[in-house]
């Protein structure tokens, strides 16, 4: 583990989190009970089978939405005790989101998709920057439709770390990209976590890239199977799959 | 400028089409509003202003002959404020270049200057002055009709003798805002002018020298006019006084007062509809423009966009298409108000009548649109921002699927069942733009039936009603053989003879004042008929009245009438009712001509005769007509039907043209709407299915059948629907003048259904090309 952990480094902590949908008489245990802490600075991936609720509780710590039942505390701040307008701001002010299936305005320029987001931020980069940083700086007049999946998939990136948040989440970052740019979108996501401290989550289904995280935890079937702690984090550049 | 900006500027310029389309759909529903109401509203401050002006009297009565001494004694009647004495006449006229002969109103100024009431308001040229008995002010639409200037000469023969008369000038006068002869519903400028002339020269004329024929009063505030006339009635009864009346039977004012009323009618029935259908289509399309937007949405949400930022974005694009329809709507409605104004100035004879609604009607007009935009977007955009953005984020679950029979489905092809699935599928969806199409059909049939219910008006009046070609109204009563006289005339191959009197109607507390006409028993010229347009017999005794007669005195066939001759010797007998025929105009009472003679008691008389002529030899019948003396009037039924149908047309043409270009475009707008908006929410499953191996024409079918067959199921509901809106506007339009029967020709339906499926076609294959156009890469590559 990478610094002390102590309560009062404690981000988040998620206790007995469920989630059930309800999708006509099918009901869909999408969280069965996680426990969870998260501590300041500190890069965590998460891994686990298709289906086996990642999003979903992404989703929830993200404040997008929220639990069936148990309980999500933000440092003093219980989530589920939030109207939709205090969700709103706690979002703005606090979180970065990388979505599984990016989330671009089909109507707005690769810059001015990151601008939507950095424009609103506290304390934001210029856009150009944050996509410098994943490599997309020449593409960034460029529409969402005029761009590759993959390329797709860095804006999305570029959008959420140019607010330079304090909480970067990301779902399946790399899910698109071969070995080469996902190493250069990793990185750009360490340098976050390292130079600004922010802490972040991962989702991957690629257990080559946990190594570089401080804590590995490991989900199946709506439970935290099994979380470890990296002795140390490999850098991004270095992985290979 | 932020990116939520750019984003509301690509958004707009994506959306134009639509934006065109649903601004156009409201901009006709506000203008059409503005036009109606404003008309209404203009044409009701014109009136007003000019009565109250020209100090526009509010009694009338006519007598033979009183001498002026009697009119301190009508100035004293208690509740008069004025009284004015007048020699007014009926003339024919002689006018260059018309073979028909033309009639006219002779009507006295004082010599003293202007009449204190019914005030002449010269136009052109100067007023009449005294000791110039061949001067003479006419009518301004007689004027023009003839393009008469200030010194042309006419002549007329008044009172049996031709004078030559020289035009000084043009003028309007409130008592003939609408001027007509008496014997037509309609104006004929070519065929009937008033006539001012000197008090003297008419009295000389008329041999009434310090003597009256005609007067006119108005009331003191708060005066019983009722109690005023029976008062005029007795004091003018010695000078054989026809009955005093008020407005309500002034015939200028009662034709302009119908005309309000139909207006009002009309803006009540059709405008404030099209407004609301155009909120209506508005809101649809604001909800579904959003609602598309659904994933984008719960991103901004998602990434700490406000519900108010969001709101705001989304009332923008709403805002748009209010802003295309207020401005196509403010400036439309003030084009088509002024272009109609300009028609009833043909009409209505005013000395201003400007195009000017009041602000309140401006402001229900574009209240309505924005206030419908602002719910349409608080509604849609909280629909979708009341989720979880996580929820709203994903694609919207298809609705509840609903699963089609068996039979159905193995019956189609694969893009057939896709077309049913989708109707079905979205069964609200396409209840509205079936809703829609269908109102455009009602729209079109609602508008179009008046040109029916007219053709019913004519046939039956003047084809099954009066076959006569002529009517010739004697200047005085003649004994009955004079019309042997009349059948001797060139070119008069029958004729048959008529009495008309000036009568009061009482019915328990109803009276009406009226005309019974008596007719030849054995009459084929005049004819009375039944809804069915079959003749009916005139019975020898009893009284037939029309059907609004019958309506105004709630009389059925067996009840009792008071009649009171208003002339000759004004005796008041009961007559039972015989029978009521069918007519749509006025409220005649008709009789058996010697029975009608035997009742009041005046022998063997007639005032006229219906003729029927050898159009061979018209042009020797008319140039010996406007030679007799004892001929008052003749009226042409050829002339009458042809100014009917042109003041139809050009009154109420212009007001049905844009009401049925509005079904045009309420049609386009609802398909254009539907099918663009399914096109962006469906493009995505149209580029698969194009990728899976569908060919253009099986895409373009699976898109566009299902609009075909909504289209095809909104017809049968709009006939249905226009049915009943031609019905609610044939009930509201019973007035005092006229009803109009509610007739709808099968033409009327089929013209409406084509001018659904061509406005539907167009959109279709503007649609098409879309389609052909749709760039499957792109489309399959970006989420939206
Ligand atoms: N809106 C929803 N309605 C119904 N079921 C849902 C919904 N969203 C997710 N689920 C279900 O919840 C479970 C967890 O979904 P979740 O998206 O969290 O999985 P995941 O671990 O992220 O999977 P993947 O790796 O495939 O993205 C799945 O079984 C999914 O089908
Ligand atoms: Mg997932």
């Amino acid at each position: 583990m990478r610094s002390s952990v102590g309560d009062g480094n404690r981000v988040f902590a998620a206790r007995g989190l469920t989630k059930v949908y309800a999708t006509g008489s099918v009901l869909v245990e999408a969280l069965r009970g996680v426990d969870l802490d998260l501590f300041a600075g500190e890069l965590v991936l998460l891994l686990g089978p298709s289906g086996s609720g990642k999003s979903t509780l992404l989703n929830i710590l993200g404040g997008l939405d929220r639990p069936t039942a148990g309980e999500v505390r933000f440092r003093d701040h219980d989530l589920t005790q939030l109207d939709d307008a205090a969700l709103t701001a706690f979002r703005r002010d606090h979180i970065g989101f990388v979505f599984q299936f990016y989330n671009l305005i089909p109507s707005l320029t690769a810059e001015e998709n990151v601008a939507l987001v950095s424009e609103i931020a506290p304390r934001p980069m210029p856009p150009t920057e944050a996509l410098a940083l994943v490599g997309l700086a020449e593409r960034r007049h460029h529409f969402p439709s005029q761009l590759s999946g993959g390329e797709q998939q860095r804006v999305a990136v570029a959008r959420a770390i140019a607010k330079r948040p304090e909480i970067l989440l990301c779902d399946e970052p790399t899910g698109a990209l071969d070995s080469r740019t996902g190493i250069v979108v990793l990185a750009a996501i360490e340098a976050a976590n390292r130079e600004l401290g922010t802490t972040t989550v991962v989702i991957t289904h690629n257990a080559a890239i946990a190594a570089m995280g401080d804590r590995v935890v490991r989900f199946h079937d709506g439970r935290v199977a099994d979380v470890a702690t990296n002795p140390s984090r490999r850098p991004a550049a270095e992985l290979i799959w | 400028m932020t990116a939520l900006h750019r984003k509301l500027l690509r958004t707009l310029w994506q959306i134009r089409g639509q934006t065109l389309a649903i601004g156009l759909v409201l901009g006709c529903g506000i203008a059409i509003y503005i036009m109606a109401v404003g008309t209404l509203n203009s044409l009701v401050a014109a009136r007003d202003t000019y009565y109250d002006q020209s100090r526009f009297g509010e009694v009338f009565a006519h007598l033979k002959r009183a001498p002026e001494a009697l009119l301190p004694r009508l100035t004293a009647i208690s509740g008069v404020k004025a009284t004015e004495s007048r020699i007014v006449g009926d003339v024919l006229l002689d006018l260059p270049g018309v073979a028909e002969p033309a009639r006219g109103k002779v009507v006295s100024v004082p010599a003293s200057g202007a009449p204190l009431l019914n005030a002449v308001t010269i136009r052109e040229g100067r007023n009449l002055r005294p000791d110039h008995p061949d001067e003479v002010v006419v009518s301004e639409a007689f004027a023009q009709a003839h393009r008469f200037q200030p010194g042309d000469h006419l002549a007329a023969d008044i009172n049996g003798h031709l004078r030559p008369l020289i035009i000084v000038g043009i003028g309007l006068s409130p008592e003939y805002v609408y001027a007509i002869d008496p014997g037509s519903l309609l104006p004929d400028n070519r065929r009937f002018g008033v006539l001012w002339m000197g008090r003297k020269a008419l009295a000389g004329a008329y041999d009434l020298d310090g003597a009256f024929n005609d007067l006119c009063l108005t009331l003191a505030p708060g005066a019983d006019i009722a109690t005023v006339m029976d008062e005029v009635d007795r004091l003018l009864a010695p000078y054989a006084g026809v009955g005093a009346y008020g407005r309500r039977d002034q015939l200028s004012h009662a034709l302009l007062s119908g005309e309000i009323d139909q207006l009002k009618v009309l803006s009540r029935m059709v405008p404030p509809a099209f407004l609301g259908i155009a909120a209506f289509l508005l809101y649809v399309a604001a909800t579904r423009l959003i609602e598309i937007e659904r994933e984008q949405i719960g991103l901004l949400k998602a990434c700490g966009y406000g519900d108010g930022a969001i709101a705001g974005h989304y009332l923008a694009l709403v805002a748009a298409m209010v802003a295309v329809g207020t401005i196509l709507g403010l400036g439309g409605g003030y084009w088509l108000g002024e272009a109609i104004t300009a028609i009833y100035r043909q009409f209505y004879r005013f000395p201003f009548l400007v195009f000017r609604p009041e602000a309140a009607t401006v402001a229900v007009a574009l209240g309505c649109a924005v206030v419908t935009g602002l719910i349409a977007a608080i509604v849609a955009v909280r629909r979708t921002a009341g989720l979880p953005p996580a929820v709203a984020m994903q694609p919207a679950p298809p609705a509840a699927y609903r699963a089609l029979p068996a039979c159905i489905i193995n019956r189609l092809t694969e893009p057939g069942r896709i077309v049913l699935r989708n109707l079905w599928r979205w069964p609200l969806r396409s209840a509205l733009t079936l809703l829609g199409f269908a109102l455009a059909v009602a729209d079109v049939i609602a508008s179009l039936f008046a040109y029916d219910s007219i053709e019913r008006m004519i046939d039956l009046d003047f084809f099954h009603a009066q076959r006569q070609g002529l009517i010739i109204t004697f200047s005085d009563l003649r004994p009955w053989h004079v019309v042997d006289e009349v059948a001797r005339l060139p070119g008069a191959k029958a004729v048959e003879p008529f009495r008309s009197v000036a009568v009061r109607l009482a019915a328990g507390p109803r009276i009406v004042r009226t005309n019974v006409t008596g007719l030849a028993p054995e009459g084929t010229l005049r004819r009375l008929v039944d809804p069915k347009m079959k003749p009916m017999a005139m019975p020898d005794q009893g009284l037939m009245v029309s059907t609004r007669l019958a309506d105004a005195l709630a009389v059925t066939v067996g009840d009792q009438i008071i009649v009171q001759a208003l002339e000759g010797r004004r005796m008041t007998r009961p007559v039972t009712v015989a029978g009521i025929a069918e007519e749509y105009m006025g409220k005649t009472a008709y009789m058996s001509l010697p029975r009608l003679n035997r009742l009041l008691g005046d022998g063997e008389v007639v005032n006229g005769a219906y003729l029927l002529d050898d159009p061979q030899r018209l042009p020797e019948l008319y140039a010996r007509l406007k030679k007799a003396p004892i001929i008052a009037g003749v009226a042409l039924k050829a002339a009458a039907l042809q100014s009917f149908r042109q003041t139809i047309a050009q009154s109420m043409g212009i007001m049905l043209t844009f009401y049925i270009g509005f079904g045009a475009v309420i049609a386009f707008g609802v398909a254009y709407n539907s099918a663009r908006i399914g096109l962006s929410e469906r493009s995505r499953d149209l580029a698969s299915l194009r990728v899976l191996g569908f060919s253009r024409i099986e895409v373009s079918y699976v898109f566009l059948g299902e609009l075909t067959l909504l289209m095809l199921a909104a017809i049968p509901l709009g006939w249905l629907m226009g049915y009943g809106w031609a019905w609610a506007i044939a009930s509201g339009f019973k007035n005092d003048l006229f009803t109009i029967p509610l007739v709808v020709a099968p033409a009327t339906y089929g013209w409406a259904a084509v001018i659904l499926i061509a406005a539907v076609t167009l959109c279709g294959l503007i649609i098409r090309r879309k389609i052909d156009r749709l760039d499957l890469v792109a489309v399959l590559k970006t989420r939206e």
